[in-house]
């Protein structure tokens, strides 16, 4: 299968990266090589084959229902490249 | 250097505990080394003050007979691990500045131990390499060189080749490393030091930056198979904190280690023999056996009938759970924005995430999105999903026969840096040995077993049963005695 | 099962409407779906947030297991199909509320399938409206966007509170049938205690999806209006869009498959957010979390611990309790109201008073209440002091309107009712001696009247009776009044 430039485009507003067209350009053969390549994964036959839900055999433990975390603000906004009035700050969102 | 520097973990831990030496002696030899490799550029941050008050809380230790298993060991921590108040970057300009106020679960396990923190190394971004080119902060320069007054930098192995570098020259006894499809393997067999990837579950991935969830596996990497199990069991162990921590004892390894091969069988999956294997490596392979052999084991040809599928499969499934994984890198709540001049909300998302990305990152987030893309997911996802089950069970058949599974950890001894940069395609074929047993999340290990006619050291990869480290190790310390290997690159740096 | 009439007239003819509705609720629960922070409401912004919810580097998620007893407690009251295997996926997209840029969803298997809910719409013939699935799935956090001109703030506090999304067949044909639906979702949730259902807060929402077409052609385009807080608010957002589409539609125009919004002030839907990035969400199972897998004890604790549920409730009520259908439609319409009521019974002791009490409760107790603006939660009135109160009216301690009178003196004292009558002399009197002077007197004072009734005018009759009851400051016993002046009028 063949990705056009135009598909790379789609995929990197989806993935939320900007690309100029010239990064684009030269990013489509890569992707194509790359997908190729992966496409001979359409030789095997997997009829009957359930997909791969746990590597090793192990199960979903669950916790019980105590609050053991919050109240602690500062940590949460430690980091935060923008944080006003105990809130993180983005560009105002338009809804 | 100092001849401290020359220690590993088991000389050092007993050392302390025999008074042949301070802990503090030790930190501070290491410390020195650390800070006269900068050409290595094996370290991003130095925590001299960690591993020194560690080396005193040792000697404190030894001295009211309080001393924990890893007391007075300086280590490395590879960048991908959360540690508190220590800038963690996983290499990437997006986590520039980012001071976790949490500790990793593995970090946190060998801190515990008593170990010190020399600082945070150099690696892949975000783990995604296999040479240490996309680190965002330069790349890893190997210590060791071609012979012959070649002088040609070579890459140390990704995506834990500051731990690799770090460790063959001597800046440290032992690293933490992770491994999503050979992280800590390859590295090891490039700078001819051993690693152990341990069964999927064993190590808390909890404070551990992701790369790929159902792949990512901790593990140490030291100079010696004994101090990698030690160090394996300080990190390994239940954490509730991450839902896919196994929950099984961890096993006294290094009491449990032993070389007699005595009733034990050893696959030779023919799978693995690829065409341009290099003749050097397919000798090494067959020396390996005959050590095994000697060891007392019985050689057995066994089949992996999908050997050939996993590396497509893995770069479907990484790929796929690294574009969902670092979704969270949008300079919200941390790391670095990048905000253009009336950009709204989306607009500086993709802004951030293009400047606060490297190429790699940015390629395998983007592979990821398509195949999840919408009508795409079943052909390459779900078929991915089942060619790794498949995998999986190609394992199983080969262990009903076999202990273990003898095979090189890559195709390759140690490649120039920028020789491969440019062929993503290339660069993947690195780990056409090791992504199979990530894939079916199996402890496998990576132990020197001599030089090529360069003078670069290669390994020698031990897969074995899901839980059976002590297997792998027992093995890989038979590889280890008979190689008998003593290179040491010649200091350059 | 008749279908209903409901039929909206366009120029072309009358639509049909047809509905489906996604519920978001809350699950009940101290802490998060997948971390240990507070789900209490009205906290301080970011205050009952953890670094799992905050999607710091390297965080992972736990799942809560009174999440999921909830929500299979949910299924099972639901008449639905417990899942005993299920999986949670990530759900990708990019805003500022989302941390992790996914949300972790159950979409390719759920932990609960097919159920049913038993509706009565007003004025309209029962139904079975189909429940589809209920998956678990994370909350996203708040963005406030009037704090400062050109920032947006966000607030995780709710990032990672559980819901249950109970998703619907699309079987509702009418507002009412919709009004009716979630009226019953929100009582049952409530009994079994997995969700509050305080709409107000935002426990419980729903994504509205509305259709129409020519009755018996195939099912049209539909649109999803989104997080819709109210049952009223459900229903005129079903009304408006609906005609909306007709319009559409009998203009030559088609209808897009869409998110929209409704505007409670104008009462409209209006788009949401234009197409040109159109969504796709990338769903994968979550690496982080293994399957569910639930086993046979945990199901039989979840069954065990199922109340008695609205419906069977009010079947006993009427036909063990021998209540009407409304008093036991009222009566159980309401978790607390049942509660209540089941209480007061158990103090009384006899079902047979059953009926009595019924009465009592919804025409004097919710009367009391309305008045004084309170709720069965903060009742002045226990059901202890109640029992109390109707054993008194049962045994000839106090008439009714005696009853009426100490109920009054509860109500604003609190005081118990058999101290109120004690020590304020409301007893009524069944000394027939006593009641035979009284009636004496008032007949010696009214000889006139007397004369008319025994004349033929019946209607006096009365008169006597609240002379006496009267003069006896309404503590003689009303039966025995009555009986006593028959004897000594006509005798
Ligand atoms: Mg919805
Ligand atoms: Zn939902």
């Amino acid at each position: 299968m063949s990705v056009d430039t135009d598909t790379v485009r789609k995929i990197s507003r989806l993935a939320r990266i900007q690309m100029s067209d010239a990064e684009i350009e030269a990013l489509a053969p890569e992707f194509n090589k790359i997908l190729g390549w992966i496409d001979q994964l359409g030789e095997v036959d997997t009829s009957g084959v359930e997909p791969m839900a746990a590597v090793v055999p192990n199960t979903l433990r669950l916790r019980d229902d105590v609050v053991t975390e919050g109240g602690d603000r500062d940590r949460v906004l430690a980091n935060a490249p923008q944080a006003e009035h105990g809130f993180f700050a983005v560009p105002k969102v338009i809804e | 250097m100092s001849e401290l520097t020359n220690l590993g973990v088991a000389e050092i831990r007993d050392g302390v505990k025999a008074g042949d030496f301070s802990a503090r002696e030790v930190a501070e030899a290491h410390v020195e080394a650390v800070a006269a490799a900068k050409a290595l550029n094996a370290f991003l941050v130095e925590t001299p003050d960690h591993v020194l008050a560690a080396a005193d809380a040792a000697d404190q230790a030894r001295a009211a007979g309080t001393l924990k298993p890893l007391s007075g060991v300086p280590i490395g921590m590879k960048d991908l691990f959360c540690t508190v108040g220590v800038q963690t970057t996983a290499a990437s300009h997006i986590l520039e500045g980012f001071t976790p106020t949490y500790e990793s679960g593995v970090s946190q396990r060998l801190f515990d131990a008593g170990a010190g923190m020399l600082g945070k190394l150099n690696m892949d971004q975000f783990a995604m390499g296999s040479s240490n080119e996309t680190s965002a902060f330069g790349n890893v320069i190997s210590p060791w060189r071609r012979g012959g007054g070649d002088n040609a930098a070579l890459a140390p192995g990704g995506s834990s080749g500051g731990s690799s570098a770090a460790i063959a020259a001597r800046l440290c006894p032992a690293a933490t490393g992770t491994d999503t499809g050979g992280s800590i393997r390859q590295p090891a067999a490039f700078t001819g030091i051993s690693g152990i990837k341990p069964t999927y579950g064993r190590c808390s991935r909890w404070g551990t930056v992701a790369f790929a969830s159902s792949l990512d596996q901790a593990g140490p990497m030291a100079r010696s198979v004994r101090d990698c199990a030690i160090m394996l069991e300080a990190m390994a162990g239940l954490d509730p904190r991450d839902a896919t921590s196994l929950d099984a004892p961890v096993p006294a390894w290094e009491q449990g280690l032993n070389a007699d091969l005595k009733g034990k069988k050893v696959g030779i999956p023919r799978e693995y023999r690829v065409e341009s294997m290099p003749a050097e490596i397919d000798a090494l392979w067959k020396r390996g056996a005959e050590w095994l052999q000697d060891a007392g084991a019985e050689i057995v040809d066994v089949s992996l009938p999908h050997t050939k599928y996993a590396l497509p499969a893995y770069y479907i499934i990484a790929p796929a759970e690294a574009s969902s994984n670092l979704a969270r890198y949008d300079g919200v709540r941390y790391g670095q924005r990048e905000l253009p001049d009336g950009a709204n909300l989306q607009e500086m998302y993709a802004a951030t995430r293009a400047a606060g990305f490297g190429p790699e990152v940015k390629r395998r987030i983007m592979i990821g999105t398509y195949v999840l893309s919408a009508g795409f997911y079943d052909a390459y996802y779900t078929q991915a999903q089942r060619v790794r089950a498949l995998i999986s069970r190609d394992f199983d058949e080969a262990f009903a026969k076999v202990d273990v599974l003898l095979t090189p950890t890559a195709p390759s001894a140690a490649f120039a840096l920028g020789d491969k940069s440019d062929d993503p395609l290339a660069m993947y074929l690195n780990d056409v040995f090791t992504v199979p047993s990530s894939l079916a999340g199996l402890p496998a290990m990576s132990v020197p077993g001599g030089l090529d006619d360069a003078g670069l050291p290669l390994g020698l990869q031990i897969i074995g049963r899901a839980m059976d480290e002590q297997g792998v190790l027992n093995a890989g310390l038979a590889l280890e005695q008979h190689a008998g290997f003593t290179a040491r690159p010649d200091r350059w740096w | 099962m008749s279908e209903t009439s409901y039929r909206i007239e366009g120029a072309t003819g009358a639509w049909e409407v047809v509905i489906g509705l996604e519920v978001h609720a809350q699950v009940t629960s101290n802490a998060k779906l997948f971390s240990g922070a507070a789900t209490a409401f009205g906290a301080e912004p970011n205050a009952q947030v953890s670094l799992i919810d905050a999607a710091m580097p390297g965080m992972l998620p736990v799942p809560n297991k009174e999440c999921i007893r909830q929500a299979v407690r949910t299924g099972m009251a639901l008449d639905a199909v417990i899942n005993r295997w299920s999986r949670f996926d990530r759900k990708n997209y990019f805003y500022a509320d989302l941390p992790q840029g996914y949300q972790i969803s159950q979409l390719y298997h759920p932990l609960v399938g097919e159920g049913s809910i038993e509706i009565e719409p007003d004025g309209d013939a029962p139904k079975t409206i189909g429940i589809e699935r209920i998956h678990v799935e994370q909350d996203a956090g708040k963005l406030m966007h009037d704090q400062h001109p050109t920032r947006s703030y966000v607030d995780l506090n709710r990032a990672g509170v559980a819901l249950m999304e109970i998703v619907s067949r699309p079987d509702m044909r009418s507002p009412a049938e919709a009004g009716a639906y979630v009226r019953k979702l929100r009582s049952i949730l409530r009994y079994v205690g997995s969700c509050d259902g305080n709409m107000e807060e935002g426990s419980m929402r729903a994504d509205v999806n509305v259709s129409v077409r020519k009755p018996g052609a195939p099912f049209g385009t539909r649109t999803e209006t989104k997080n819709v807080n109210s049952v009223r608010f459900v229903m005129a957002a079903i009304e408006h869009e609906a005609r909306r589409q007709i319009d559409v539609l009998e203009a030559g125009g088609t209808i897009v498959q869409e998110t929209r919004l409704f505007d409670p002030d104008q009462g409209v839907t209006r788009s949401m957010r234009s197409k040109e990035d159109a969504h796709d969400y990338r769903y994968f199972p979550d690496p982080d979390l293994l399957p569910l897998e639930l086993d046979e004890a945990f199901l039989a604790e979840c069954r065990d611990s199922l109340p008695e549920l609205p419906d069977a409730k009010r079947r006993r009520y009427q036909e063990g309790l021998g209540l009407s259908a409304y008093n036991a439609d009222v009566l159980t319409a309401e978790v607390e109201t049942a509660r209540w009521f089941e209480a007061l019974l158990a103090e009384i002791g006899d079902d047979s008073r059953a009926k009595a009490a019924a009465n009592w409760v919804i025409s004097e107790l919710f009367g009391a209440l309305n008045r004084l603006g309170r709720s069965l939660d903060d009742s002045p009135v226990t059901p202890k002091d109640a029992a109390t109160l109707l054993g008194l009216v049962a045994d000839g301690t106090l008439s009714n309107t005696l009853a009426k009178q100490v109920f009054e003196i509860m109500l604003e004292t609190g005081e118990a009712p058999d101290v109120i009558v004690e020590a304020r002399g409301l007893k009524q009197t069944s000394d027939t001696g006593e009641i035979d002077r009284v009636i004496g007197e008032v007949l010696s004072a009214n000889a006139d009247k007397v004369a008319d009734y025994r004349g033929g005018k019946d209607k006096l009759f009365g008169f006597f009776v609240g002379q006496t009851m009267k003069a006896m400051a309404g503590k003689a016993n009303p039966a025995l009044v009555n009986e006593r002046l028959k004897a000594l009028l006509d005798g």
